[in-house]
């Protein structure tokens, strides 16, 4: 906006304040924004020190110690491989089936939309509470799914209880609850393509698979970029999924970033070390999201250009 | 499209017909499951015939849960209440803080606004375990512990970025000439931000507190990190009664029932911003 529109007479008395307006405005909000960054700063703190909760008395800087020991310890990479594995299966799983559900339910009839809109109610169930959805029907005394496992030959299967398959089932949860995420994503995208390269290529003809991977897929680009980066900040830090189904269990085969660092914090009370997977965490999540922010924006600015 | 082959026509109709099961099934299982008594719950094989009944509903809502052993207090009630609580006055903070600096961040564009409108969107982003574990130190020792005033501050973790992100869009797609002209016809700054720029993005404020409102109460790790029994919202409580009830299988489904059941209706009515939303306006639906 210009300001000689605004300098009009009427106005001249808050010429003065009008510098200071915005930082007025948006004061609360920073404030908002400060409070959260001394935790942060004291996070930093605590993964560069000794600091266990039994022992306060033993408190003090060991600098980089912390990191050390977690790069030396089979633990770290067990979470490090484990909270890979499970950011990349399930993204890699709701992303296809995602994309599939929003190819199946692209053309706006009645039923289609009715279709999408029951399809976010697992989205909007809360991540803990479908955890315990599922905990109910793979129960093994009375679980429904356990009942169609042992119908179809698998009477013993242990679902989350398992070391075998609690990977499996927690991932089954996710692509349950967060699929439907990145399908009405895809579909906000694919409903808000130009109609004139689809118009154009029936005229000529070309084969519908072409169609998919040379015009479909290269326009709906922006939009796979973000479900994708969005989900993958997400799963690389999922925590409530996970604790309410197995706590980190069976043994370690699911402690991930966030349900490890819980477990140093509450259980282990070691704080040094807790912080410092946390900031090992933040690290990878902070380059995430600076690619998906810039992504976003640009998306942003298309999709308001186009309003 | 109209060039669908019958072979087709029925392929696509299997595939519909499956993800509609996989996605449905457990919210249909558990919604029968909790008008069941735990004698048909365990019943081998399963069956969705059964006599239904609402007395897990009514331990639920009185808050006595009959066993063989004797009478368990169960407060899910609490829960409810503390979910209901939480979320709504979080929500109203976060407008009270988010629109005026949505609306500074739209309009008048200052040096900084980028930088402080990305730090607060980053918070978004940020692995909230790294943030809530000082915190569990620091309530203790200025007395927030336990407290709803620290949870609520907390909440906002979540929905101040959304509400400032969502609504900034809202605003900024306003023609900045009606606002112009309010002005020019000599009104005060204020009496146009709330009397034309606040009317125009009603409808983007409304979505974005109904948005933030599910986002608060589906949160779980705040609460599981910062409250104890008395504070906690549904999706921790639900869990610790899980514990604390045992064998009562149907009771968990009624109160997880009860539990989703109100962001449900909340989502069907602000169905069409859910995609602006989810996507922090990146997206339109």
């Amino acid at each position: 906006m210009s300001d000689a529109t605004l300098a009009t007479p009427p106005m001249r008395r808050f010429r003065v304040s009008r510098r200071a307006l915005p930082y007025l405005l948006s004061l609360p909000a920073l404030l908002a924004c400060i409070l959260i960054l001394i935790p942060f700063a004291t996070a930093v703190g605590y993964s560069l020190q000794r600091y266990r909760l039994s022992q306060p008395w033993a408190r003090e800087w060991n600098w980089g110690q912390n990191y050390v020991d977690l790069f030396n310890d089979p633990a770290f990479w067990n979470t490090l491989r484990v909270s890979l594995s499970y950011a990349f299966v399930v993204v890699g799983i709701e992303l296809l089936l995602g994309l599939g559900i929003a190819l199946l339910l692209q053309r706006r009839t009645r039923f289609n939309n009715f279709v999408s809109i029951m399809l976010l109610m697992p989205l909007m169930t809360a991540p803990a509470l479908a955890a315990l959805m599922w905990k109910l029907m793979t129960n093994p005394g009375f679980g429904i799914l356990s009942y169609f496992m042992a119908l179809i030959g698998f009477p013993d299967f242990r679902w989350a209880a398992s070391p075998n398959t609690a990977f499996l089932t927690v991932v089954l949860v996710d692509v349950w609850v967060y699929t439907p995420f990145i399908m009405i994503l895809l579909l906000a995208g694919l409903r808000s393509l130009p109609q004139q390269p689809f118009e154009a290529a029936a005229l000529d003809g070309v084969p519908r698979l072409f169609v998919f991977w040379r015009i479909t897929l290269p326009m709906l680009t922006p939009y796979l970029l973000t479900a994708v980066l969005f989900r993958m900040i997400e799963s690389i830090q999922q925590f409530d999924i996970i604790y309410a189904m197995t706590q980190g269990g069976p043994g370690n085969r699911l402690t991930v970033f966030q349900v490890e660092a819980y477990l140093n914090f509450f259980q282990a009370t070691n704080v040094g070390r807790s912080a410092a997977i946390l900031m090992i965490l933040w690290v990878i999540t902070y380059i995430l999201s600076t690619i998906f922010i810039k992504n976003w924006l640009r998306l942003r600015e298309k999709t308001r250009a186009g309003a | 499209m109209d060039t669908m082959s019958p072979l087709e026509r029925v392929l696509r109709g299997i595939a519909i017909t499956l993800v509609i099961l996989f996605f449905m099934f457990p919210i249909f299982w558990i919604f029968l499951m909790s008008f069941q008594t735990n004698e048909t719950i365990l019943r081998v094989p399963p069956s969705i015939v059964f006599e239904p009944t609402i007395a897990n509903y009514q331990a639920l809502l009185t808050g006595r849960l009959e066993t063989a052993a004797g009478t368990l207090e169960i407060r899910f009630m609490r829960n409810l209440f503390n979910s209901l609580f939480l979320s709504t006055a979080s929500v109203a903070l976060a407008l009270v803080l988010g629109i005026p600096a949505a609306y500074a961040f739209a309009r008048l564009k200052f040096r900084g606004s980028e930088e402080i409108a990305f730090t607060l969107l980053s918070f978004r982003f940020a692995p909230p375990l790294l943030v809530l574990l000082p915190l569990v130190i620091y309530f203790q020792q200025i007395g927030l512990a336990n407290t709803y005033i620290g949870l609520i501050w907390v909440y906002q973790l979540i929905c101040l970025p959304l509400i400032l992100w969502i609504v900034r869009g809202y605003f900024e797609d306003i023609p900045a000439d009606i606002e112009h002209a309010y002005r020019i016809a000599g009104h005060r700054w204020f009496t146009t931000f709330r009397k034309v720029a606040l009317p125009l993005a009603g409808p983007g404020i409304a979505a974005a507190g109904l948005l933030a409102f599910i986002f608060a109460w589906n949160n779980f790790i705040f609460a599981l990190v910062l409250a104890s029994a008395d504070k906690q919202p549904v999706t921790v409580g639900a869990l610790a009664f899980v514990t604390a009830s045992g064998i009562q299988f149907g009771q968990i489904a009624a109160a997880i029932v009860l539990s989703i059941a109100p962001v449900f209706a909340l989502a069907l009515y602000a169905q069409r911003y859910l995609v602006e939303g989810l996507s922090l306006g990146a997206v339109k639906g």
